[in-house]
């Protein structure tokens, strides 16, 4: 509780600030299906994300050496709070691609001072995406098996392999790539962690068109790219503990609500009303799909309470390790049933593709609920989580040669 | 599989020889990438007439083999496993059904010769809003003079770009929720005030949004006696939905397919990934709920043909079934694929998208769970 209070000052202080700052004109808008240039509105976003990257607080944990405002976690969430209450987002994270959530975090915790001053502020001022070369077609789950191979050539690893599923490799700057610079070690054991531009010859990107119909994702080549020595994070073939505790960021950041919740965003069960009528007490009329919506309320709510007694049992610091896992699961399992329990409410509406027939708001969640169907993959499929859960939380044997 | 007749196996093996070669799924993902209008080919809908599926369910006087149910249900099942698109269903079946129950004399001798020669595709006009809900129709017939006035429209009307005749459900008495004060009317597709407008579905389907304005039809296209529908309306959707559970199995069966393949040929960790307990048990227990389903759809279909007095909860029964297996089996199809499921080159995700189409034509699961219940009386 005092905690609390002495966060009252400094909510008032963001609260104040937030609303001399957020341009009114992007109040509403969308970051994850919506371009801001294309809305009319690309220079008001541009001057927000500067303001809010000027202050630190795009990244509001990361020391202000390195961009960020060096505050607390209690203090960030704060920063979180009341920029939803305002109607506003964070423009960075989305604009980092993985830079924000995974290899800011990553590096630092792992990269030299020299990389933290070379890689962190591009991140924290949102200017510099980041995609990860980390899955190969022959090696997804099993990752530890990846081929792409780095020779050492003086100053530079010279790249030569084939990534897969790179989310946003064609339109990143900088990638975070898993390669194998011992070919005669244990699999786990020759793997190191560069980090190499994009914009080269060696770097060649072919984007693949999802099920959703968009294509956020490539097929990265390396034909002799070249990464420098200088930006090899971690120890030299000890990438695997690099990725492993990446992979922890990840989930972390899959861990809560997936993109940025419209603030506006009608709760389902009104909506359902609507689509599907009440009874005169002003029941759901279709009491299956009600029960059913019901469960999936409570579900989340249960994910919601969970990540906040884990939190506080970690007296404010989030343990990333232990409850990722279990988090990631349960916060994929509301997603993507609340996906369906939407397309269902819809009915006949909830099948389009395009058109007029159908509002805006019907064929986006068509795409969302396809689109939605990836995160039981991406970050270690529901099994592997499951298989991580077993492994090490409750101690029981494995039954693969894994991580 | 229920025991076949001989004919009826010569059937299912001509059907799914002809739809692996003929209309394999990789032709259907070429049509869709076109976008159509009519959502199926020309030629492929001419050799299902010359094969002789459109008069499966027509008698032997107008020019069908009068075969029955689960011989038309084999046929779609097989088609589904293809994604094969036609109005096969729309019209030889739906329709077809419809003119047997409820045309007259002079509708079946017009009419069912011209869909077994493919001349004429029928389709049922039904739901005006989101959800199936037969007895809220509102679609208005006004008697004038020696016919009717309809005023109102339909959504998601099966191959309503391509239909020649709409068989439209109205309320000519009564109001939205009754039983009783409905009629059913062929309308053909020229016929004054009636326009139409395709709706661009997630399963590249021919649908259509059919408006009435002011739509005069003479008092010979009633269908049975008016204002008394209700009855052989719910006939004809019971048929609709076996029929759906019949392709719903052919869908789930060929998802079930695809991911077994993929369950011992893809590798990870060394060894196949249907070596992993977790993944196997999955698909076993996949297996079963098919197994169970399948029990389901293909009982519906023969008690149609039996013309047993349980058809209602059958078709239901296999409506609810079938689709909560394929609804699972979608996903599953989707998650055991990995990344590779998630993209638009291979056909999991076309698959996933005719899956949820079917599962709310003409009633979802829940839908069927609910009228089984009343059918029981709770
Ligand atoms: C939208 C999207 C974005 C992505 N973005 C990126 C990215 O930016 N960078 C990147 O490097 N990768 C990315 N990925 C790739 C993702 O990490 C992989 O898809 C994932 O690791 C699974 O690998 P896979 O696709 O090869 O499936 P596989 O590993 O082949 O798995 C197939 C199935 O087998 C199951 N399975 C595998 N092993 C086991 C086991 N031991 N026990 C039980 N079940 C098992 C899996 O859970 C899955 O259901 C992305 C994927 C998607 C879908």
């Amino acid at each position: 509780m005092t905690e609390t209070n002495n966060l009252d000052g400094f909510r008032t202080e963001v609260s104040d600030w937030v609303q001399a700052n957020f341009p009114s004109t992007l109040k509403g808008l969308d970051i994850m299906s919506e371009s801001p240039s294309t809305k009319g509105v690309g220079a008001d976003f541009s001057a927000w994300q500067k303001k809010l990257g000027d202050k630190g607080w795009g990244t509001p944990t990361w020391p202000k050496e390195y961009g960020g405002a060096g505050l607390s976690d209690p203090e960030a969430k704060v920063i979180r709070q009341e920029i939803a209450k305002a109607g506003a987002f964070n423009p960075i994270p989305p604009m980092t691609g993985m830079g924000v959530t995974m290899v800011g975090p990553t590096i630092l915790e792992y990269g030299t001072d020299e990389q933290k001053a070379k890689h962190l502020p591009g991140i924290a001022s949102g200017e510099v995406r980041w995609c990860l070369g980390l899955s190969e077609p022959n090696a997804g789950s099993d990752l530890a098996s990846l081929a792409t191979k780095a020779v050492d050539e003086g100053d530079a690893f010279i790249l030569n392999g084939q990534k897969i599923w790179t989310s946003g490799a064609h339109i990143s700057h900088w990638c975070g790539a898993v390669v194998r610079t011992d070919p005669k070690a244990k699999k786990r054991d020759g793997i190191s962690f560069v980090m190499l531009p994009m914009d080269q010859p060696g770097v060649e990107t072919r984007p693949i068109k999802l099920i959703a119909g968009s294509s956020p994702f490539c097929e990265t080549f390396f034909n002799d790219a070249r990464a420098e020595k200088t930006d090899l994070l971690g120890d030299l073939n000890d990438g695997w503990s690099v990725v492993k505790r990446l992979l922890q960021h990840e989930r972390q950041s899959q861990t809560s609500s997936p993109g940025a919740p419209k603030v506006d965003a009608e709760p389902l069960q009104e909506q359902a009303k609507r689509y599907v009528g009440t009874e005169e007490d002003g029941r759901l009329a279709d009491p299956d799909l009600r029960l059913r919506l019901v469960r999936n309320l409570m579900d989340g709510e249960a994910h919601k309470l969970t990540v906040s007694r884990i939190t506080a049992e970690a007296r404010g610091k989030v343990n990333v390790s232990a409850a990722a896992s279990i988090l990631k699961n349960s916060m994929t399992r509301v997603a993507q049933t609340k996906a369906e329990l939407t397309l269902e409410m819809m009915g006949h509406q909830g099948v389009g593709w395009e058109g007029n027939q159908f509002t805006d708001d019907e064929l986006q969640s068509v795409r969302d609920w396809l689109f939605g169907k990836a995160m039981s993959i991406y970050g270690g499929s529901a099994e592997i989580q499951n298989n991580i859960i077993s492994k090490n939380i409750l101690g029981l044997p494995e039954t693969t040669q894994q991580g | 599989m229920a025991a076949l007749t001989e004919e009826q196996t010569l059937i299912k093996d001509q059907a799914a020889s002809w739809a692996s070669a003929e209309t394999p799924v990789a032709k259907f993902r070429a049509m869709r990438n076109e976008g159509p209008e009519q959502a199926f080919a020309q030629p492929t809908w001419s050799a299902m007439v010359d094969m002789g599926w459109t008069g499966i369910l027509v008698p032997e006087e107008y020019g069908g083999s009068d075969l029955g149910y689960l011989t038309f249900g084999i046929v779609l099942e097989e088609l589904g496993k293809q994604l094969t698109a036609s109005p096969l269903f729309a019209s030889a079946y739906v329709g077809a059904s419809a003119l047997v129950l409820a045309g007259t004399d002079a509708h079946k001798s017009e009419y069912l010769p011209k869909i077994v020669d493919g001349s004429a595709i029928f389709t049922l006009a039904i739901d005006e809003g989101p959800r199936h809900t037969p007895l809220r129709t509102a679609l208005k017939a006004e008697a004038k003079g020696d016919g009717y006035v309809l005023s109102g429209s339909k959504t998601l009307v099966l191959e309503g770009m391509a239909a020649t005749h709409f068989i439209v459900a109205a309320r000519s008495s009564g109001k939205a929720g009754d039983a009783a004060g409905l009629s059913l009317f062929i309308v053909p597709a020229e016929t004054a005030g009636l326009s139409r407008t395709q709706m661009k579905t997630m399963d590249s389907r021919g649908y259509a949004e059919v408006q009435f304005e002011s739509v005069e039809v003479p008092s010979s296209a009633l269908m049975g006696p008016a204002d008394q529908a209700g009855e052989v309306l719910d006939e004809i959707l019971d048929r609709a939905r076996a029929g759906l559970g019949a392709e719903m199995l052919g869908v789930g069966a060929q998802a079930f397919a695809m991911t077994l393949d993929y369950l011992k040929t893809r590798k990870q960790f060394g060894a196949v990934i249907g070596s992993f307990q977790a993944l196997g048990h999955r698909a076993a227990e996949l297996f079963a709920a098919m197994e169970l389903a399948r029990s389901c759809g293909e009982a519906a279909l023969q008690e149609i043909d039996s013309q047993s007095n349980s058809v209602a909860k059958a078709c239901s029964l296999s409506k609810a079934k079938v689709g909560d297996f394929m609804h699972e089996m979608s996903n599953q199809l989707i998650q055991i694929h990995g990344g590779i499921g998630m993209t638009d080159e291979f056909d999991a995700g076309l698959y996933l998208k005719r899956a949820r189409l079917l599962e709310g034509l003409y009633g979802n699961p829940a839908y069927h769970r609910d009228r089984y219940a009343r059918l029981l009386g709770f």
